[in-house]
């Protein structure tokens, strides 16, 4: 057999003793570049972790004097002009955005999900499909408080008649259209992840369309929906801009109406983040409202939370059914 | 325009079909062999006649022709890219799931086209049912799994039953039966796929179409599956894509060989049906020089 070039090799001498063998098995490469590149995200990641316990550490302490004195009165109480008032509170932001919660559930996850399933199972791919699919994506791209116009003029001016002008009503719809585009993508995603070869199967023992998606595209998506659709609507109760246009109160309600209390569906509205973009311009000329106004964010991260770990616990079950 | 020659072929009569006006370069179809059916056992299943399938632009096969019979293996052989995958989606209409993908020609099932505006697939694919490359269990129980097909065309009692027909017919029962509830994906490989032809037979199909089953398996489980299409070849009719030569050797009793050519206008080569014939002819004495040199190793 004649030897290859490369084993004939000169230079390369005898690879084959002990020493060498030895030599080059233990030889530590210096890998600079792969050092410096895990350096580099292992700082954005403390950054980022730094940044959010400073946020969370500072808003905790500034509102710690609510928090730890009276916080059943503040989360009872309503919107006064004076922080000292002993009913200060954030009952109403919490109702309005209770409702902005159910409404983006009701309206945008429904609609928002159907429409990602025609769309990823259904429609046929061709130029319309990815002209919409491209508009969607923009749509989710645009400013908060264009969405804001949009209501006013839809919800507040034209449909007057059903909403009753500025209302949580309107509030409600608008942020669910807000969210609508973001629930369409996630939705597409997670369904695009589902693999191929599962509608095959299906489609091999004769099922339908809708078989196929009732029985293993939405099982198998359903964390993947469940992630997104929770995403946005953490987005959609940490919205301010358009609830300004939509016409959320930024003084006194006059009413504090209860959770359940489908009337105040009709009625002027504020919530959790109007209240505390509220107090914390009321602070220039009353300073205990800077107090008010951290606790507020407390709350309302606290809100969040909830529904985000109420979302992650809701996911492991689905992603426990899928093995 | 093929109705009354059909009819003929349907009765069992060996006639060998005019072939449609050929193109610019059917100078090598002029030794289109006529199949030697002298052996042939079971009754006419399929009849394909010029099969072509396009993908877009992209003509994927063209001039397919070939009978499959009942209680028969038929087996698809030939080099990548030939089309011979795609024919066999066309059997049970697979195809009709790729937006793009055209079929021209003709596929008469028992006698009814199976393209035919008022054919319904999912009808069809209940009938011709399926097994794929890489083993695809759903993500549920093995039981579930089994039941699936079952279900969505409304069978609601004596599931147990189908359930454990099909597992016993699949080989698959013994090393199963304990473990119904368990996830599938906790089989191994070869347990997996066994799994998907127990899900096939469930819904109770007259053939069976398996696009290179063995592929994504270990030797051992491939003999598995292998023994199991004799024995399910008494019931049901099999279509078998393989890369493997010896495989269908092994099994199958009729063999089709499938090229690629290149056509003048087309970037990519298209694949033709060369020959079909009984397997041992196709491996022993085959009429078309490609053929022979395919199964001789001598292809190139």
């Amino acid at each position: 057999m004649v030897p290859s070039p490369h084993l004939s090799s000169v230079s390369m001498g005898d690879r084959r003793t002990p020493e060498r063998i030895d030599a080059e098995l233990r030889r530590r490469r210096s890998d600079l570049g792969g050092l410096v590149f895990r350096t580099v995200l292992q700082v954005g990641l403390i950054l980022a972790l730094l940044v959010l316990c400073v946020l969370l550490v500072d808003v905790v302490r500034d509102g710690w004097s609510v928090l730890s004195t009276r916080l059943g009165d503040f989360l009872s109480g309503t919107l006064r002009s004076r922080s000292v008032d002993e009913q200060l509170g954030v009952h109403q932001g919490l109702v309005g955005s209770f409702w902005i919660a159910v409404f983006t559930a009701v309206l945008a996850f429904p609609i928002g999900i159907g429409a990602a399933i025609y769309l990823e199972e259904f429609a046929p791919r061709n130029r319309i499909t990815r002209f919409v699919d491209l508009n969607i994506r923009n749509l989710a791209g645009v400013p908060s408080v264009v969405y804001g116009l949009l209501g006013l003029f839809l919800f507040v001016s034209g449909l007057k008649w059903f909403t009753g002008g500025k209302t949580l009503l309107s509030a409600g719809l608008t942020l669910a259209i807000l969210v609508l585009p973001i629930v369409i993508i996630t939705a597409s995603e997670a369904i695009r992840a589902v693999p191929d070869s599962l509608r095959e199967g299906a489609y091999g023992v004769g099922a339908t369309r809708w078989e196929v998606v009732r029985n293993l595209v939405l099982p198998y998506a359903a964390p993947g929906i469940l992630t997104g659709t929770l995403l946005a609507m953490s987005r959609a109760i940490g919205e301010a801009a358009p609830l300004i246009l939509v016409g959320a109160v930024t003084g006194r309600l006059g009413s504090d109406p209860g959770f359940l209390d489908l009337g105040a569906l009709t009625e002027r509205f504020v919530a959790m983040p109007i209240v505390i973009t509220e107090w914390t311009q009321n602070s220039g000329r009353d300073i205990g409202f800077a107090a008010a106004a951290a606790a507020a964010i407390v709350v309302l991260l606290a809100f969040v939370l909830t529904l985000n770990s109420a979302a992650i616990l809701l996911r492991n079950r689905f992603e426990k059914r899928r093995r | 325009m093929t109705t009354t020659i059909h009819d003929a072929r349907a009765q069992g009569e060996q006639t060998q079909i005019t072939q449609e006006p050929p193109g610019p370069d059917a100078g090598a179809y002029d030794e289109m062999p006529v199949p030697n059916m002298s052996m042939d056992s079971g009754e006419l299943v399929f009849d394909i006649k010029g099969l072509g399938v396009s993908y877009g632009d992209f003509r994927a096969v063209r001039d397919v022709d070939f009978p499959i019979r009942s209680n028969e293996i038929t087996a698809m052989i030939g080099p990548s890219g030939c089309g011979k995958s795609t024919v066999l989606r066309c059997l049970n209409r697979m195809n009709d799931l790729i937006d793009t993908a055209r079929v021209e020609g003709l596929v008469e099932y028992h006698g009814v086209d199976l393209y035919h505006p008022s054919v319904d697939p999912v009808a069809v694919r209940r009938r011709i049912g399926m097994v794929f490359q890489k083993p695809n269990p759903f993500p549920k129980s093995i039981f579930d799994n089994v039941a699936f097909g079952p279900r969505v065309g409304g069978v609601r009692s004596g599931l147990d039953d189908i359930v454990e027909q099909s597992l016993r017919k699949a080989a698959l029962w013994d090393e199963v039966k304990d473990r119904l509830k368990d996830s599938a994906f906790g089989l191994s490989g070869g347990q997996q796929q066994r799994l998907c032809i127990a899900r096939a037979l469930a819904v109770d199909p007259e053939v069976l179409l398996m696009d290179e089953p063995c592929s994504a398996l270990d030797p051992i489980a491939t003999t598995h599956i292998e023994d199991l299409m004799q024995d399910l070849k008494a019931e049901y009719s099999i279509v078998i894509v393989t890369h493997n030569m010896q495989q269908a050797a092994r099994v199958s009793d009729r063999t089709a060989f499938f090229t690629t050519e290149k056509d003048a206008d087309s970037v990519r080569p298209t694949g033709v049906m060369v020959e079909c014939d009984r397997t041992e002819m196709i491996f022993s004495t085959p009429v078309d020089e490609r053929t022979e040199n395919y199964v001789t190793g001598r292809f190139g």
